[in-house]
């Protein structure tokens, strides 16, 4: 398959099923809301190695939050349950309770419930207060620059983690520009996050190492360096590649990103280095969740 | 949705315990069974058929027309249903009542929503001491819920309260949040004195200034964000607290009660 010059590979994405829930913080204004919700999803790319997987998935108006702020939504992911509840916790604890002025809520409201405000009210040292609105709990816990609010749970659900593609471009600044262009339009896309810097891999990683300790390891394959060194996926032509990796909520969440980045890259074409399109898998053994690059763009 | 009427035949004249008649308990009757039921009536017994004239449908809804402020315990630990009064009612209206709604087109006695636990009552006219409150020697009250009074409310509303809302758009007398273990109660109108006597937690929140009890202390002014959510939480109710020109959250706070643990608050739009 071939789009506006670029080659679409017959392969596949190979996603993974996750836990995810999602929050709203709001705060006094949109800037500060933007400034909690960045400092709950820093550090938290991947979860080989920083427990969890977050972003922000949209900024709100106050017509759309709970205390008719400006907020932001966040989304985590995460292997299991009790690793996406301590996540939840300790990053609404340091990063949000801390904000000021800043305020957390539930972002799903069915499922199976994760603590949010229901261990941070111990911050409030007995003066905490509890409030059933609407059949839900919220905790008002008293704090330097007045009063944080946070409610008492959040739903947490089944998801899809590990969705990606991988942009295949002659030079480094035409993979950055392609990549650009994907995520301009893939960030509108409800109920998924892409949770790299800017929602961009520089660093692909494979599966295993040479060295015992390593889980992961460099993408060798793909390394435009290692061309002539090692089994290499790349042609000459190709001198930079870069991944973007979606988790989200549903198969049919990460379907539609994927469609709508890929046509962005798409319309780049040959004429601005774009060459080709292929996804990251592992031969379809590890992930129950297969995206055909091909069935997604026919 | 099926709705049966009751309409009184007469002014009783002893006070009648309307509990039989909650929803719960007469559903899957038939009309004919309801009308045999027996209420105590004073020291004696009366069907609700020589009560009453029944008529319509037995199902989730019920009407009572032509009440007085002789029927006591109506809608008593009601799961579920909607209840409606035409007229007054008299006292326990919604005694343990744990879901489904009850509005009265009139005044209610006291004891309205004692230890009620869940579900909404909807009082049109003034309301009885001791709304919200607990029976003599039971240590909680209104456990959880929503009440609404259009009128006034008399003393000691919410004694022994320990979750749940009661919100008034007219005055409370003397000793309003007397006692309160926890939850809110919204005042519009004036409030008399000894405001939250012996409160332990839970919150005033009032519209005009009342005479601040001296065991409790002036906290200074706040901008509370949870206001906002209460208020939201009030959007679709046909009250006055639901008018956006109602809305504020901007208050003095006043924490207390200080003769006790002083976890209470008396919030006062300012």
């Amino acid at each position: 398959m071939i789009i506006n010059g670029v080659t679409i590979d017959e392969t596949f994405a190979e996603a993974f099923p996750m836990k995810a829930t999602r929050v709203i913080i709001t705060a006094h204004n949109s800037k500060w809301a933007r400034i909690s919700a960045q400092a709950m999803t820093g550090f938290a790319t991947s979860v080989i190695a920083c427990g969890c997987e977050a972003g922000i998935e949209r900024e709100l108006t106050p017509f759309e939050t709970p205390d008719g702020r400006p907020g932001v939504s966040v989304m985590i992911f995460a292997m299991g349950r009790k690793g996406l509840a301590k996540q939840l916790e300790t990053r609404a604890g340091q990063c949000v309770l801390t904000s000021p002025t800043s305020a957390i809520y539930a972002g799903i409201d069915d499922g199976v419930q994760l603590p949010l405000g229901k261990n941070l009210r111990y911050f409030g040292d007995g003066f905490q207060i509890s409030k059933h609105l609407d059949g839900k709990r919220y905790w008002r816990i008293p704090v330097m620059d007045g009063e944080f609010l946070a409610q008492e749970t959040t739903g947490m659900k089944e998801s899809v983690g590990g969705g990606n593609f991988l942009i295949l471009a002659e030079s480094q600044p035409q993979a950055l520009a392609a990549c650009d262009a994907a995520i301009e339009v893939m960030v509108k896309v409800p109920n998924v996050i892409l949770p790299f810097p800017g929602g961009v891999v520089g660093s692909g990683s494979k599966v295993g190492s040479k060295y015992k300790a390593l889980g992961a390891s460099t993408n060798d394959a793909f390394c435009p360096t290692l061309k002539g060194k090692t089994r290499t996926e790349l042609g000459s032509e190709i001198e930079s590649v870069m991944e973007i990796v979606i988790d989200g909520l549903t198969e049919h969440d990460i379907t539609h990103a994927m469609r709508i980045g890929i046509e962005a890259v798409c319309k780049l074409g040959t004429g601005n280095g774009v060459r080709r399109i292929t996804a990251g898998n592992y031969g379809g053994k590890l992930g129950p969740y297969h995206f055909h690059l091909r069935e997604i763009m026919s | 949705m099926s709705t049966l009427t009751f309409t009184l035949k007469s002014i009783p004249r002893q006070r009648v315990d309307m509990s039989p008649l909650s929803a719960d308990r007469i559903s899957g009757l038939s009309i004919d069974e309801i009308r045999m039921i027996e209420l105590q009536a004073g020291g004696t017994r009366v069907t609700v058929d020589e009560l009453f004239d029944v008529y319509g449908d037995p199902g989730e809804s019920m009407i009572i027309r032509s009440s007085c402020d002789k029927l006591d315990y109506i809608g008593r630990d009601q799961k579920t249903g909607y209840v409606t009064i035409e007229g007054s009612v008299g006292a326990y209206l919604g005694m343990n009542m744990r879901g489904g709604s009850i509005t009265v087109i009139g005044n209610a006695g006291l004891y309205s929503a004692c230890q009620m636990q869940g579900g909404s009552i909807e009082i049109k006219g003034n309301c009885g001491d001791f709304l919200g409150g607990a029976l003599p020697g039971i240590k909680q009250g209104m456990k959880g819920g929503t009440v609404l009074v259009k009128g006034n409310v008399g003393e000691r509303a919410g004694d022994h309260m320990r979750r749940g809302t009661i919100l008034v758009e007219g005055n409370a007398a003397d000793y309003c949040g007397s006692r309160m273990i926890a939850g809110t109660i919204a005042v519009m109108g004036d409030t008399g004195r000894h405001l939250g006597y012996g409160m332990s937690r839970g919150t005033l929140l009032l519209w005009k200034k009342p005479v601040i009890p001296p065991t409790f202390n002036d906290c200074g002014s706040h901008t509370l964000t949870f206001l906002s959510l209460f208020f939201a939480s009030m959007r679709d109710s046909d009250s006055k607290f639901s008018d956006p020109v109602a809305v504020f959250n901007r208050v003095q706070r006043y924490g207390g009660d200080m003769a006790g643990t002083g976890r209470g608050e008396i919030l006062v739009k300012i």
